[in-house]
């Protein structure tokens, strides 16, 4: 497997007695990015949320399969979820700061609250990650001042990405990011992906096809919990091999 | 086409009847409140002077009699109830909000809602077989004991809904971040909870402060200054019962004026506390 790459394999997951996935192996490649599209409800959000584990915080949840990140089995007996989301980073639909911590705390937390002791300074750490959410030079002024929530929708979920990368994940996933955003927020956090894959892999859940085509080198199709195409962006919008992969992304469902 | 001139009189009735109810229903409240403060200030105000804050009881007929040692008193006894009522009602709140949601969950929930239920007497009656009678003399350990029992499931109960009320968005936020379920609690869940917590505290606070009968047989009052939990101490409740009971004039007036100094002490440290506290919260958010 390539660097910082992802290998599933088998993977199932149930909410209670309904089955969300269905046996899904897929090799997602290290350093690039990889887009998650299909119509509501087949098991897109589900899949990313077993690759950090987060699928297990609803009680009724449960996975069976093999996930790797690196050489880990991140369901491997004496691997903890806590561990895993460290390497495995995570940015919602919704921004979510945290609502009491100014801006500067919202980007230490990760650091701080792992209790990691690092050679360099803290302030270090959260300006290169708000440089590399390309939000530094939007809020460098009022970091300690202003809360994480007084911040537009758009400069919100960039500042939960700066989170997110300030613990240094290897793998960073996104459950339709620029869904609640204007098309401007959209195009910044767009733009991000293309300098974000330099240096973590990238998995992105989309509604939107043309988002998948714009950021991502390779594209998952799903319907029903089951994976039913995975390639090349381009092979996927333009020669698909499956006639249900055609009819989704030419429109004719979804 | 007649009928779009607009809603019916009958309509437009009701609705004005409804209206006025409520703000009738309102204006009641501050009424209330109003009418007990008002009483308490031109019965009890006369009272008031200096030595009320810092003399003993006297006997009847000798002036400059006060209350200080009630005050000191009480304030030591609600000092130890906090002390012991607080962190078990907030800890026990986190656990319902956080790890509640199994059968003993719903237990402990069920409990706390029939502790709340339970008349306070009873609660004084248990601190006095449990701490009076082992101990052998009566104390301020023992009120402090009770009153943490009657504190506790108000603080339970209000901790664990004002936690369920930060947004499930931000517990996943911290859990995403590969930040352990107990820090999240302790580091973001209860700081976004603060002032609603703070708010259940000094509910529970306001509520034992003024609590007579479970001090009767525990901390049973004091003539005199007191200063170690071990033994009997004056409280403010005690001394107003006392006083209310006794057939002297002077004494019904520093019963007054003590009512007036427990009612204004208890929504002084509320007004305090949701200071401080909402400076804290502002300084963080803003």
């Amino acid at each position: 497997m390539t660097a910082g790459g992802i290998r599933v394999e088998r993977l199932n997951a149930w909410f209670g007695d309904k089955q969300a996935l269905r046996d899904i192996s897929i090799n997602i490649e290290g350093y690039h990015t990889t887009a998650i599209i299909g119509p509501s409800g087949c098991g897109k959000s589900t899949f990313v949320r077993c690759l950090n584990r987060m699928h297990e915080v609803n009680p009724m949840a449960r996975a069976t399969g093999r996930v790797f990140i690196g050489n880990t089995d991140i369901y491997e007996n004496g691997t903890t979820p806590v561990e895993v989301r460290r390497r495995v980073g995570m940015v919602f639909q919704k921004p979510n700061p945290f609502p009491t911590m100014s801006i500067y705390d919202n980007v230490a937390a990760g650091l701080k609250l792992n209790g990691w002791e690092r050679g360099r300074r803290l302030g270090d750490a959260v300006e290169q990650a708000l440089r590399r959410a390309a939000l530094w030079d939007e809020v460098k002024d009022d970091l300690k001042k202003k809360s994480g929530a007084s911040l537009s929708g758009g400069q919100q979920q960039r500042l939960c990405i700066a989170r997110a990368l300030a613990v240094e994940p290897e793998v960073l996933l996104m459950d339709e990011p620029a869904s609640a955003l204007d098309p401007m927020a959209t195009a910044k956090i767009e733009d991000l992906l293309f300098e974000l894959k330099q240096s973590v892999t990238v998995v992105i859940v989309t509604h939107n096809m043309q988002q998948a085509a714009r950021v991502a080198e390779f594209t998952g199709f799903f319907l029903m919990g089951a994976l039913i195409e995975f390639d090349r962006t381009e092979q996927m919008f333009t020669k698909p091999r499956d006639k249900r992969t055609e009819d989704y992304v030419t429109g004719r469902f979804g | 086409m007649k009928r779009e001139k607009g809603i019916s009189l009958g309509r437009k009735l009701r609705n004005h009847m409804a209206m006025g109810a409520v703000i009738i229903s309102a204006l009641l409240v501050i009424a209330s409140l109003i009418t007990i403060l008002a009483y308490l200030a031109v019965r009890g105000a006369g009272s008031l002077n200096w030595a009320f804050f810092t003399h003993l009881p006297r006997p009847i007929g000798e002036s400059g009699s006060g209350m200080a040692n009630a005050i000191a008193g009480s304030g030591m006894i609600l000092l130890i109830a906090s002390a012991i009522g607080m962190p078990v009602g907030i800890g026990s709140g986190v656990f319902l909000a956080e790890y509640g949601r199994n059968r003993f969950g719903n237990f402990l929930r069920f409990t706390a809602d029939v502790l709340n239920g339970v008349p306070s007497i009873v609660i004084g009656i248990t601190a006095y077989s449990l701490v009076v009678v082992t101990q052998k003399h009566f104390s301020a350990l023992a009120g402090g004991l009770a009153l943490a029992i009657i504190m506790v499931p108000t603080i339970s109960r209000s901790t664990e809904e004002m936690l369920l009320m930060v947004p499930h968005s931000v517990r996943e936020a911290a859990l995403g971040l590969g930040i352990p379920r107990w820090r999240t609690t302790v580091s973001v869940l209860l700081p976004a909870a603060t002032s609603g917590i703070v708010t259940g505290l000094m509910l529970g606070f306001a509520r034992v402060a003024g609590e007579t009968a479970p001090l009767l047989f525990t901390a049973l009052g004091n003539q005199f200054w007191n200063w170690k939990p071990g033994h009997p101490t004056a409280a403010l409740p005690l001394q107003i019962y006392t006083y209310a009971l006794s057939p002297f004039d002077e004494w019904h007036r520093m019963a007054w004026a003590g009512a007036l100094v427990l009612i204004l002490l208890i929504v002084g440290t509320v007004a305090v506390v949701r200071l401080v506290t909402a400076r804290s919260v502002y300084r963080v958010t803003v």
